[in-house]
C-alpha cells in the first residue's frame, strides 16, 4: 500500500513539473527558443505573488490572479524588446541572453527579497487533505494536477482550435511564408512567451504555497522542466504532462528508498529515457 | 594556369601585429614567471585566480565558440578532476602534481561516458543536457563519505608542505611553505595557461582546425566535403575536459578545500567564465584575455556589493551581446584589423598579372 500511496504522490508532484515544463514547451513550440530564465521567471512568479498576499492581504488564488496580466505584460515586452532580437541561425545569443538574464533575475531577487526562504500562506488548503479509497491526498497537490490537466487541455485547444494557434503553427512551421499570410511573427512570438509567462504564473503560485522557496531555486526548476520536455517528445504537450509525470514518480520512489537519492532519481530517470528513446516517447516536432 | 604560376602562390597566417605581439608575448611570459620573486603573496593568488580563469575561459571558448557546443555543466569537469585530486592526494597517498594529471584524465574519462548521453542533444537542448549532467555528478560525489560528502573536506596539510618542489622552493626563496605551495601553483597555473593557449593555436591553424571552423560555419556543407564533424566535436569535447579537469585540480590544490557545492557551482565555473568570454569576444583567442581582465578589474571594483557584482555583470554580458556579439576584442579587432593570433589564411604572390593581396575569408 505504501508503494501505491508513493506513486500517486509522484504523479500528483508530476503536475507541477509539467506546470513548469509547458510554458517551456510552448516557447520552443512555437519559435525553437529555450530561455535558460524560465525557472527563474517562475521564481520572479512566486515573489511577485508573495508581495501580493502580504502586502494587499489578498488571497493567494486572487493574488495569482492579478499577477496573470503583469506576468503576461512583462514576458510580451521581455519578448519583444529583447528576446526577439536574438532569434536566428545562431543558437549563442538567445542561449547567452537568457542565461545572462537569469543570473540578473536571481541577483535582483536576493538583493530584493534576500536569501531567506519564503513560503506563500495558503491557509487551512496547506494542510487539508481529501481520502480516495485507502490512501489520503493533500488538496493542494490534487489543486496542482488537474491545473496542469486544464493547462495542458487549454494549450491543446489554443493550438489546435482557435486562429492564434493556427499562426503559432504556421509561424513555427515557416516563419517567412506566415509573415507573407500577414502574419506579423514579432508580435506572435511576443504573444506565446506572455502566454508562456500566465503558465509560468500558475506555476508559481503553486510552487510558493505547496514549498518553501528562495531566489537560488530557479534554475532546478529549469531542469525539471528541460527533462520534462525532453521525456515527452517535442512539440507534444500531451507528452510534456506524461513526462512530468515521469520525473514526479521517479523522485518520490527515489525519496522513498533513501532521502538523499529523491533528485539523483529524477535526472536518472531522464538520462534513461535519453538513452533508450533519445526523441522522447511521444515526439512530434523533428528539432 | 601553369604549374609554375600556381606554385608562387603561398598560403600563409602570419601578420605584422602578430609578430610584434609575439615578442612582446615572450617578454611578458618573462615577467610572469619570474613575478613570484618580486609580487606579494596576495598579487600572486589573485594572478593565479586570472590564469586558472583563463584556462577556463580559453576552453569554453574552444567548446561553444568554435565548436559550436554551447555548454553550461563544464562545472562537472572542474568539480570532478578536483574531487579526483583530492581522492588521490588524501585516500591514497600520490603526490599533488600526478593528482592533478589524474584529476584532468579522470575528467576527459567522465567526458567520454557522458558524451553519449550529451551528444543525443542538439543547440540549447545539448546546453540544459550537460548542466543535468553536472548535477548528477554533483549529487553522486556528495554520498562520497570518504571525502566527507556533501560538507565537503580539506586537503591533509602535510601532503603539500612535505612535497618536494615545495621544500625546495620554501628553501631556495626562503619563504614559509604555504608561500611556497602557492609559488608552485602559480607556476602551473602559467604553465597550464601557454600549453592551453599553444594548443588552441595550434589546432586552429591545423587541418582539424580548419575542418572545425567550416563545421562551424556550415555543418552541412563540411560534412559534404569530407568533414568527420561528428569526430571533432568529439574530440573538442573531451580535450576541454581534460583541460577543464585539470584547471579544476589545480585550483582546488590551492584551495585545499573541497564541498560538491563549491566544486559543482554553476557560477563559478561556468556562468563567470561565459561573461569572460562573451565580454572579451567569442571565438577568438585574444578575447577571453580581454574578458579575464576585465572580469577581474569590475571584480575588484564592485567586490564590496555582493549580489550587484553578479547582476551587473550579467546586463553586461546581456547587452554585450544584444549590441556588441563579437565582444570587445571584435570590436576592437573590425576598427583595427589587428589580430595578435591570427588564424585566417591568407594567399600571396601568384602570377603578376594578378593582384597580389588578402584573398579567402576569415578561416581560409
Amino acid at each position: 500500500m505504501i508503494w501505491v500511496d508513493t506513486i500517486v504522490q509522484g504523479i500528483l508532484l508530476g503536475g507541477l513539473y509539467a506546470l513548469f515544463a509547458a510554458g517551456l514547451s510552448l516557447v520552443f513550440g512555437v519559435m525553437r527558443l529555450v530561455n535558460l530564465a524560465h525557472g527563474d521567471l517562475i521564481v520572479l512568479g512566486a515573489f511577485l505573488i508573495l508581495v501580493l498576499v502580504t502586502a494587499l492581504g489578498l488571497n493567494p488564488f486572487i493574488a495569482a490572479a492579478v499577477a496573470l496580466p503583469v506576468m503576461f505584460g512583462l514576458g510580451w515586452l521581455l519578448q519583444y524588446h529583447v528576446l526577439n532580437r536574438t532569434l536566428g541561425d545562431d543558437i549563442l545569443p538567445p542561449l547567452l541572453v537568457t542565461f545572462g538574464l537569469s543570473i540578473v533575475i536571481q541577483n535582483a531577487l536576493l538583493e530584493s527579497f534576500s536569501a531567506d526562504s519564503r513560503r506563500i500562506p495558503a491557509g487551512a488548503l496547506e494542510t487539508a487533505s481529501i481520502s480516495l479509497g485507502p490512501i489520503a491526498v493533500g488538496v493542494m497537490p490534487l489543486l496542482t494536477f488537474v491545473s496542469a490537466v486544464g493547462v495542458i487541455l487549454g494549450l491543446n485547444l489554443l493550438f489546435y482550435r482557435t486562429e492564434l494557434g493556427r499562426a503559432f503553427r504556421a509561424t513555427s512551421d515557416d516563419a517567412v511564408t506566415a509573415g507573407l499570410m500577414g502574419v506579423d511573427p514579432k508580435r506572435l512570438f511576443a504573444t506565446a512567451t506572455g502566454l508562456a509567462m500566465i503558465v509560468v504564473t500558475i506555476a508559481a503560485l503553486y510552487l510558493g504555497t505547496r514549498s518553501n522557496f528562495d531566489p537560488t531555486i530557479g534554475p532546478a526548476r529549469l531542469i525539471y522542466a528541460f527533462e520534462a520536455v525532453i521525456i515527452g517528445g517535442l512539440g507534444s504537450f500531451w507528452g510534456t504532462l506524461a513526462g512530468g509525470i515521469i520525473i514526479g514518480v521517479a523522485q518520490t520512489l527515489g525519496a522513498a528508498i533513501n532521502p538523499e537519492w529523491q533528485i539523483l532519481a529524477g535526472h536518472v530517470a531522464f538520462l534513461v529515457v535519453l538513452l533508450a528513446r533519445p526523441r522522447g516517447l511521444f515526439p512530434r516536432a523533428t528539432d | 594556369m601553369s604549374a609554375g604560376a600556381r606554385s608562387s602562390w603561398t598560403v600563409q597566417t602570419r601578420t605584422r601585429a602578430a609578430t610584434v605581439f609575439a615578442v612582446v608575448a615572450v617578454i611578458i611570459l618573462a615577467v610572469a614567471i619570474a613575478a613570484p620573486l618580486f609580487v606579494s603573496r596576495g598579487t600572486l593568488q589573485d594572478l593565479f585566480f586570472i590564469l586558472t580563469m583563463l584556462v577556463l575561459a580559453q576552453n569554453w571558448n574552444l567548446l561553444a565558440g568554435y565548436a559550436g557546443l554551447v555548454s553550461v555543466g563544464q562545472q562537472a569537469f572542474v568539480g570532478f578532476g578536483a574531487y579526483a585530486m583530492f581522492a588521490c592526494v588524501s585516500l591514497w597517498g600520490l603526490d599533488p602534481v600526478s593528482a592533478i594529471l589524474v584529476g584532468g584524465i579522470a575528467a576527459a574519462l567522465l567526458s567520454i561516458a557522458t558524451g553519449f548521453f550529451v551528444f543525443r542533444l542538439y543547440g540549447a537542448y545539448f546546453a540544459i543536457g550537460t548542466w543535468v549532467v553536472a548535477e548528477v555528478v554533483r549529487l553522486v560525489l556528495a554520498q562520497w563519505r570518504a571525502l566527507g560528502g556533501g560538507t565537503g573536506t580539506s586537503l591533509p596539510n602535510t601532503a603539500i608542505r612535505d612535497f618536494g618542489p615545495v621544500e625546495w622552493i620554501s628553501d631556495a626563496f626562503g619563504v614559509r611553505s604555504s608561500q611556497a605551495a602557492d609559488i608552485l601553483t602559480y607556476w602551473l597555473a602559467l604553465v597550464l595557461v601557454c600549453a592551453t593557449i599553444g594548443f588552441i593555436y595550434w589546432l586552429l591553424r591545423s587541418r582539424q582546425g580548419l575542418g572545425l571552423a567550416a563545421v562551424r560555419d556550415n555543418q552541412e556543407a563540411a560534412r559534404s566535403v569530407g568533414v568527420d564533424a561528428r569526430r571533432i566535436k568529439w574530440i573538442v569535447y573531451v580535450a576541454v575536459a581534460f583541460a577543464t579537469g585539470l584547471a579544476g585540480a589545480l585550483i582546488y590544490v590551492q584551495k585545499a578545500r573541497i564541498s560538491p557545492d563549491a566544486a559543482f557551482s554553476v557560477i563559478d565555473w561556468t556562468a563567470y567564465v561565459i561573461f569572460i568570454v562573451v565580454i572579451g569576444g567569442i571565438g577568438t583567442l585574444e578575447g577571453p584575455i580581454v574578458g579575464v581582465i576585465v572580469f577581474f578589474i569590475l571584480q575588484k571594483t564592485l567586490a564590496d556589493f555582493g549580489s550587484w557584482y553578479l547582476l551587473v555583470l550579467g546586463l553586461i554580458g546581456i547587452a554585450v551581446m544584444l549590441f556588441a556579439p563579437k565582444g570587445l576584442w571584435g570590436l576592437f579587432s573590425d576598427r583595427t584589423g589587428i589580430q595578435f593570433f591570427p588564424v585566417r589564411r591568407i594567399l600571396k604572390g601568384g602570377p603578376t598579372f594578378d593582384k597580389p593581396g588578402t584573398r579567402g575569408g576569415p578561416h581560409g
